[in-house]
């Protein structure tokens, strides 16, 4: 029951040959006796789960039940749950309980989805790897000893483990699309704006998006649409009708321009994830897509633009964490400026710390026009890259990550080679655009197979076409269907 | 190093983080590394560009009519604080 996928679960369950209850019982068993070992989950809602999917029974069997009807899912804990524990991965928010629900949730949940917990993550969604979440480092199913990738590594762990059939993610320079990547899952960055942030907890609010992690293109597409769309309590979210994401998948690659990005084959990738990413975009072109060489020349900075302009972002944001209206108080205050050091000193953890103190330096008097205004300088260029690409072709592709998943503490000395590991993907949050990782077959790492994943992104507003590509080539291929072994 | 004990502890201070005395030669190594990382923008030529404002060109900020929509939940929110009495947050003497 725990390999079906949501378009299979909203089947069975229509067709009542199991229960929304039945499978919430049966991932939940799972999630006790399998989730520990792979610290997927900081907490588990099994009551609230049994609880939703009684409702979701009730009216199915009252013919109301929608796509998702019953459907179980989880959400990263970045988002907050009204009533549940909301804890963004750190010592800050402990014992934060959420008073209302991220739009997010409340859309999920009033498509009738099955919340089975919040998952694992980064702490404030910074990191490569889930190593720096105050609740500990989440395990790769494909292998315990390695990364699941992060930020969002607790939902990529729980999905590739078969603990839940999807969950959400957010993604700032990669966070979805990387662990998607080394876990063998589908994940997806929409447009900045495509989807509300209201109630999911901030980082750098010019490039988080929300999104999904899912077993294959078609589950994303069903739950981007049910996550989608205007809300007018998020300022950021673009007011534009949200598209049949599923109904637009089954449009045929005949026609279709593929850019293939120069820059992305450099020499930080492993080969042999570069083989596998080669031969995917060869399988497309078998299919009738064209594929010719692109260029963003200005795609090498993007890294250093965004350790300036997500660390200025985030000392903003994070400023509202001051031991007053919530979060970690430090005990015995002697005086106010003492309870802002210590609470932060204490509640955050060292990779927070530094990108708040990086931030608060880029944005400093007398440094403000060297860092940040000429960042935001280099990010124009970048969006622009991409612009002169999307003219000439309708997405670009490469890998999502240079390499497999690598073990856990091999990156943690030095802040630089981890924040390298994000050098494909955080073009596409510089410019605002949708991407999509998809898997494209396995390296071996000793006794191991690891996953690698395929990048697609494409311009503003075109998630249809990133899923409907996706989707076409899971048809003709399976490596999205592998399971890591021990979790079948 | 680019950046010296100094610096570190008043960025530090500006950003209201309290740093141990045996973490600041860490922060101070590892800051100056991203520093010294970020440094490399400087080379690009971006004489004329206008610094990006928003990803998305041609947005505008909504307004709304400013009329009240939510109800009064202080004491849920209130919840999640470290002390609070009356209704207000209670935080350390501030004026003796």
């Amino acid at each position: 029951m725990h390999t079906l996928t949501v378009g299979e679960i909203a089947a069975g369950l229509a067709a009542r040959r199991f229960s929304s209850v039945e499978i919430t019982r049966h991932l939940l068993g799972r999630i006790e006796r399998l989730g520990a070992g792979l610290n997927a989950f900081v907490t588990v809602t099994a009551e609230r789960a049994l609880q939703d999917a009684r409702e979701a029974d009730a009216r199915l069997a009252r013919g109301e039940g929608g796509p998702l009807t019953g459907v179980p899912i989880a959400h990263k804990d970045i988002f907050c749950t009204d009533g549940i524990l909301t804890t963004c991965g750190s010592r800050m928010l402990d014992t934060f309980v959420a008073p209302y629900d991220a739009t997010v949730v409340a859309r999920w949940r009033s498509a009738g989805t099955v919340l089975l917990g919040k998952t694992n993550m980064d702490e404030f969604a910074m990191g490569s790897s889930n190593e720096t979440s105050f609740f500990g480092p989440v395990r790769n199913p494909w292998d315990p000893a390695r990364v699941p990738g992060g930020s969002s590594g607790g939902s990529a762990a729980a999905v590739a483990a078969r603990l839940a059939p999807a969950a959400s993610g957010t993604d700032t320079g990669g966070s979805i699309r990387q662990p998607a990547a080394l876990t063998n899952l589908t994940g997806l960055k929409p447009t900045y704006g495509r989807v509300s942030r209201y109630g999911m907890i901030a980082f750098a609010s010019s490039l988080d998006q929300a999104g999904v992690l899912a077993r294959s293109a078609e589950d994303a597409a069903r739950l981007l649409g049910a996550m989608a769309g205007f809300d007018p309590r998020d300022s950021t979210c673009v007011d534009s009708p949200v598209p049949d994401y599923h109904g637009a998948l089954a449009v045929p690659l005949e026609g279709l321009r593929i850019g293939v990005l120069r820059e992305f084959f450099d020499k930080g990738l492993d080969p042999r994830v570069g083989r596998l990413v080669r031969a995917a975009i060869g399988a497309l072109e078998e299919r009738g897509a064209s594929v010719r060489e692109v260029s963003l020349p200005h795609l090498p900075l993007s890294v250093p633009t965004y350790y300036v302009v997500a660390p200025a972002e985030c000392s903003s944001n994070l400023s509202r964490f001051d031991g007053v209206r919530f979060g970690h108080r430090c005990e015995k205050p002697r005086d106010l400026l003492d309870m802002y050091e210590r609470s932060r000193g204490e509640g955050f953890g060292d990779e927070v710390k530094r990108r708040i103190m990086t931030g608060t330096y880029v944005l400093s008097a007398g440094y403000y026009d060297a860092y940040y205004l000429k960042a935001q300088k280099v990010r124009q260029l970048i969006a622009g890259d991409f612009a002169r690409a999307f003219a000439e072709v309708d997405v670009v592709i490469g890998p999502t990550t240079p390499t497999a998943a690598f073990e856990l503490g091999a990156k943690t000395s030095d802040p630089i080679t981890m924040y390298l590991n994000d050098i494909y993907t955080i073009g596409a949050n510089l410019a605002g655009l949708p991407a999509v990782s998809v898997p494209c077959g396995f390296v071996r790492e000793g006794d191991r197979e690891l996953p690698a994943g395929l990048q697609l992104i494409g311009p503003h507003f075109g998630e249809a076409r990133l899923l409907g590509i996706a989707h076409q080539y899971q048809l003709m291929t399976d490596w999205h269907r592998r399971m890591p072994p021990g979790y079948e | 190093m680019s950046l010296t004990r100094a610096q570190v502890e008043g960025i530090a201070r500006l950003a209201r983080l309290q740093i141990t005395e045996e973490q600041l030669p860490v922060y101070v190594d590892r800051l100056s590394r991203i520093i010294d990382f970020v440094e490399q923008l400087s080379a690009a030529k971006t004489d004329d560009v206008e610094p990006m404002a928003h990803p998305l060109a041609g947005q505008v900020q909504r307004l709304r009519a400013d009329e009240v929509r939510e109800t009064d939940q202080h004491e849920k929110y209130q919840r999640n604080a470290a002390s609070v009495a009356a209704g207000l947050y209670l935080v350390p003497k501030v004026i003796e």
